[in-house]
């Protein structure tokens, strides 16, 4: 039944096609102009789409900007994001600006010089003195967009370890994702999978003494305030540890070690209380009530009303549950972080749970 | 007859009159080593591989938009996959990763670049043919090949390919990790290596021919910018393809014979493999070194096959042929040093990073320079506004809307937020996936009288036009959002992470703009098909164009030329051009003058 719908359409469709056509040939002035190649008549009709395609790209911008903006990203929750985000609103102004320009430039020439009869085009071949400064103009701005944005990856990407910094590995494998903490010394134990074993789901090497104190977790806690630097492993495929209310990424590569620091400036309390984070989270929940009425209808279990919290996402093609692997993030108060690390169980612990 | 082979022979050592035989059926049609049959070969081919593409599209935007919907469709393309009507996940990844080969590989490098090299270099630079017919035609079966093995693993029993189609390992090496990385995965490697045979094939006979068949009076600053850019690309091919080729080999060897290249410290299944020491990071290397490249083979030559249809069309010489020459060799060049920006967060060393911002953000120079010089040939011209011209003006729109986010990607930092989200899947199908999807559009419009004699259907062009042109930005616009949202690409559903039920209506709108672009290709295929049976006679040169190919007879005849191979005075872009006391055209009411044509009495040639 359904092939044969399908097939319907495709029939019907053709003939549509088939019509329209044969009106366009109807339509033709002269009915004799049958070269298929464009003449007066399809010139005009042609050029003025044309302008019409720019206004509809020009409101499709703005009708876009209007309605999707709110879905985009809350404000930057580290402190680096920040810059992060003040370089990106500088290229999006740039971009705008260059592409409104550009566009205009582009269709308005269509239509203005559409061909006729009489018109002459003119013989326009070269111009150095033009070409010059179409050149010259990209290169000093991207020369300056270019030095803006190294300063920012550079300092981004150096990470340094100080007194004070939070040291945590986070370690990802087909779809889950794990942390560990290096717990009083601050230094991680040495790991590789060939230690994993039974309750040591991470491989960590229990026979060095770095390893004793460490605090391996089922959940991603981070003090506000306190530079975070994340030691990253895999232990089967590529994947991609993705913060984006952080503007952090970094990908997880088994045989190897790779590292990104952060220093979270905003806690989930307070993130919660952000204007834009309410009405985000206030449209998500109208989304969710009225899908749960439709779902309550027809029996199902209903959707939960969602709370803010940031996220931890795998942004690297990793297999059939790639799109469900994520691990909640919380930022709190270093006395909050504090007091709940030292509830948590350390690898020596768990290894010996007599001791 | 006889006088004239002879004198054939006598005027061109390479031909010997051999066109004079009959020609069965399977010489003519199948293993034809004539080069425009051989593009139309290509053309066919291409297209077939597109439709399957956008029927992939098709269905992975169906998943998309209603996630939670059971769809019949699945079960019919689907088979077992779709079972019930729901998409299996692990068949989602294998829709994105062969409808991303397809796309790249086999519809935008040999379905465009193949059928346009092929059609255009002998006939532009005035030869008979190719440099060698067979290896042509060599180079086209490897491609068909390819393609029958591709299409081959679409159907075997766990899946194909569905590592993306950037095949990282361990992914795409470890069948436990994914079942497409099993006997899907080899037929994709096997069918790759063949394209990468053929492409190799065709692009080497690409640059003997223009080096060494131009025909008398052709010089390299004579060629039209289609050569140009078909040249400059299949060099590009034969510097970076063979390296997809070695990390290929090194991949099937990792995966049947137990080397470690690229796998190292593994524990899948509930076991530690043996594999020691290799990396990924190398992978990933291997392939962008080909992979970024290979965006500008797909690119450059629609941008050559633009600028000779916009330049004609305005019945204008293009604006800076110099900068466009050069612009071209720019960019090939900074190509093949850019690929690391695919890697920013790949965990290679951070410094690597800043060198490919550098060299990343340089190539938006000549890029820029060729939009710039696109839009002043436009000025002041007399637009002539064939459905060619209109692909043509799309492109630039897209070159331009899709190339101004690539400063966005090529910086590194601000790379780290957008990276893998949907921000890069609308910045890449603007500026190489449709734009060069036009670029193909634009040439079979323009060339389809060369390649069948008759002409296409200009009002069937418009609709297809301006349909696929609002539809394309209709899915391309918002993509920008939601990945700037920050919804990761290759995700079967976003409805595990409740942070994203707001972006469900924005896909939604993707999903319905790109339905009816796709069935609006219906248009074009129907237009294709029935102008090749009942087209339009075409004349000799429709478009009233300067380029030799437009010298030839309609009929095809092996060799191109009937008589003597037409020699060159002038560049091809003498259009409106006005004689010395500027009362009319070089030929008095004719606006444009052939390359073919010498220079006429006081007439300076332009000294571009």
């Amino acid at each position: 039944m359904t092939v044969f719908l399908v097939l319907a359409v495709i029939i019907l469709f053709a003939v549509a096609m088939w019509q329209m056509s044969k009106i366009f040939k109807l339509s033709q002035v002269k009915p004799k102009d049958d070269s298929q190649v464009a003449n007066d008549n399809d010139n005009r009709i042609q050029g003025k789409l044309m302008l019409g395609f720019l206004v509809f790209f020009y409101i499709f911008l703005i009708v876009g900007f209007w309605k999707w903006t709110k879905v985009l990203l809350p404000q930057a929750a580290s402190e680096h994001g920040t810059d992060i985000d003040q370089l990106m609103l500088i290229s999006m102004i740039l971009i705008f600006v260059v592409l409104i320009i550009t566009q205009f430039l582009l269709h308005y020439f269509a239509f203005k010089y559409h061909g006729k009869k009489e018109q002459k085009a003119v013989f326009y071949a070269d111009n150095d003195k033009l070409e010059f400064i179409w050149t010259i103009i990209p290169v000093i701005v991207l020369a300056a967009l270019i030095i803006y944005g190294l300063f920012t990856w550079t300092a981004i990407m150096n990470i340094e370890e100080d007194d004070d910094s939070l040291i945590v590995e986070l370690y990802a494998k087909q779809f889950i994702w794990e942390a560990r903490y290096a717990g009083e010394d601050n230094t991680l134990g040495k790991a590789n999978v060939r230690f994993i074993e039974g309750v040591n789901t991470i491989g960590i090497d229990a026979s060095d003494p770095y390893s004793a104190d460490d605090v391996p977790a089922r959940e991603l806690r981070l003090p506000v305030g306190r530079k975070v630097i994340f030691k990253m492993r895999s232990q089967d495929v590529l994947h991609s540890a993705f913060m984006p209310h952080f503007r952090a990424q970094m990908n997880t590569v088994p045989g190897m070690i790779t590292q990104f620091a952060f220093t979270p400036s905003i806690t989930t309390e307070e993130m919660r209380q952000d204007e834009e984070v309410i009405k985000k989270v206030a449209t998500i929940n109208q989304i969710r009530r009225e899908k749960s009425l439709d779902l309550a209808a027809r029996g199902e279990e209903t959707l939960e009303p969602y709370e803010f919290d940031f996220l931890l996402l795998c942004n690297k093609i990793c297999g059939a549950s790639h799109y469900n692997m994520q691990m909640k993030i919380i930022v709190e108060t270093q006395e909050d972080f504090d007091a709940w690390i030292a509830e948590q169980t350390t690898f020596s612990q768990t290894m010996n749970p007599l001791d | 007859m006889s006088t004239e082979a002879h004198v054939h022979a006598v005027d061109h050592h390479d031909d010997h009159g051999h066109h004079h035989h009959k020609q069965t059926f399977i010489d003519k049609y199948i293993f034809s080593t004539d080069h425009k049959m051989i593009s139309k070969q290509y053309l066919i081919t291409g297209l077939f591989m597109g439709i399957i593409g956008i029927l992939m599209s098709v269905l992975f935007r169906l998943q998309l938009a209603w996630p939670d919907k059971q769809f019949t469709a699945y079960e019919i393309f689907l088979g077992k996959f779709g079972a019930d009507g729901i998409m299996d996940p692990n068949i989602y990844l294998a829709l994105v990763t062969i409808h991303g080969t397809i796309m790249v590989f086999f519809v935008l490098t040999a379905g465009l670049s193949g059928t346009f090299s092929n059609l255009l270099i002998p006939l532009q630079i005035g030869a008979r043919d190719m440099a060698s017919g067979l290896m042509n035609m060599f180079s086209y079966w490897l491609f068909f090949i390819s393609s029958v093995i591709m299409l081959m693993s679409l159907f075997v029993e766990a899946g194909p390919a569905s590592a993306g189609w950037t095949i990282y390992p361990p992914l795409s090496a470890l069948p436990q990790a994914i079942p497409g990385s099993g006997a899907g995965m080899t037929l994709w490697l096997v069918s790759m290596a063949i394209f990468i045979a053929s492409s190799l094939l065709g692009s080497l006979n690409f640059i003997v021919t223009v080096i060494n068949l131009r025909t008398k009076g052709m010089s390299m600053t004579r060629l039209p910018l289609t050569i140009w850019a078909f040249f400059v690309t299949a060099i590009i091919g034969v510097v970076s393809f063979p390296v997809l080729l070695s990390a290929a080999l090194m991949l099937i060897m990792d995966r049947s014979f137990g080397t470690s290249f690229f796998l190292s410290d593994i524990y899948i299944a509930g076991e530690v493999l043996h594999n020691q020491g290799g990396s990924p990071v190398l992978f990933e290397h291997l392939f962008w070194f080909l992979g970024h490249p290979e965006v500008y083979i797909v690119i450059l030559p629609a941008l050559g096959i633009t600028s000779e249809i916009i330049a004609t069309n305005s019945r204008k010489p293009i604006f800076g042929y110099r900068a466009m020459v050069a612009s071209i060799l720019a960019i090939a060049f900074l190509s093949t040093i850019v690929w690391g920006h695919h890697m920013f967060v790949s965990g290679m060393n951070p410094f690597l990073g800043s060198v490919f911002t550098f060299t990343t953000l340089l190539i938006a120079i000549p890029s820029a320079v060729k939009a710039f010089n696109y839009i002043t040939t436009l000025w002041k011209g007399n637009l002539q506004l064939n459905p060619a011209m209109l692909f043509s003006i799309g492109l630039v729109s897209t070159f331009i809307s899709g190339g101004l986010t690539g400063i966005i990607l090529g910086d590194s930092a601000l790379d780290i937020n957008v990276h893998d989200t949907y921000f890069v899947v609308a910045h890449f199908h603007l500026v190489m996936g449709i734009s060069a999807l036009y670029g193909l559009f634009a040439g079979v419009y323009h060339w389809f009288p060369k390649m069948f004699g008759r002409m296409m259907n200009k009002n069937l062009g418009y609709i297809h036009f301006w349909v696929t042109v609002v539809g394309s930005y209709g899915i391309f616009f918002p993509m920008h959002f939601i990945g700037m949202a920050g919804l990761p690409r290759r995700y079967y559903t976003n409805t595990a992470f409740p942070y994203f039920d707001d972006l469900a209506d924005i896909n939604v709108v993707i999903s319905i703009f790109a339905f009816i672009t796709a069935a609006v290709q219906l248009v074009f295929l129907y237009n294709f098909i029935a102008s090749i049976f009942y087209g339009k006679k075409a004349p000799k040169n429709p478009w009233k164009s300067n380029t030799l190919e437009w010298t030839t007879e309609v009929k095809h005849i092996h060799g191109n030329w009937e008589g003597e191979i037409p020699h060159v005075y002038r560049w091809p872009y003498d259009y409106s051009k006005l004689n010395k006391d500027e009362s009319d055209y070089v030929i008095a009411g004719q606006d444009f003058v052939p390359q073919n044509v010498p220079l006429q009495e006081h007439e300076e040639e332009m000294n571009h």
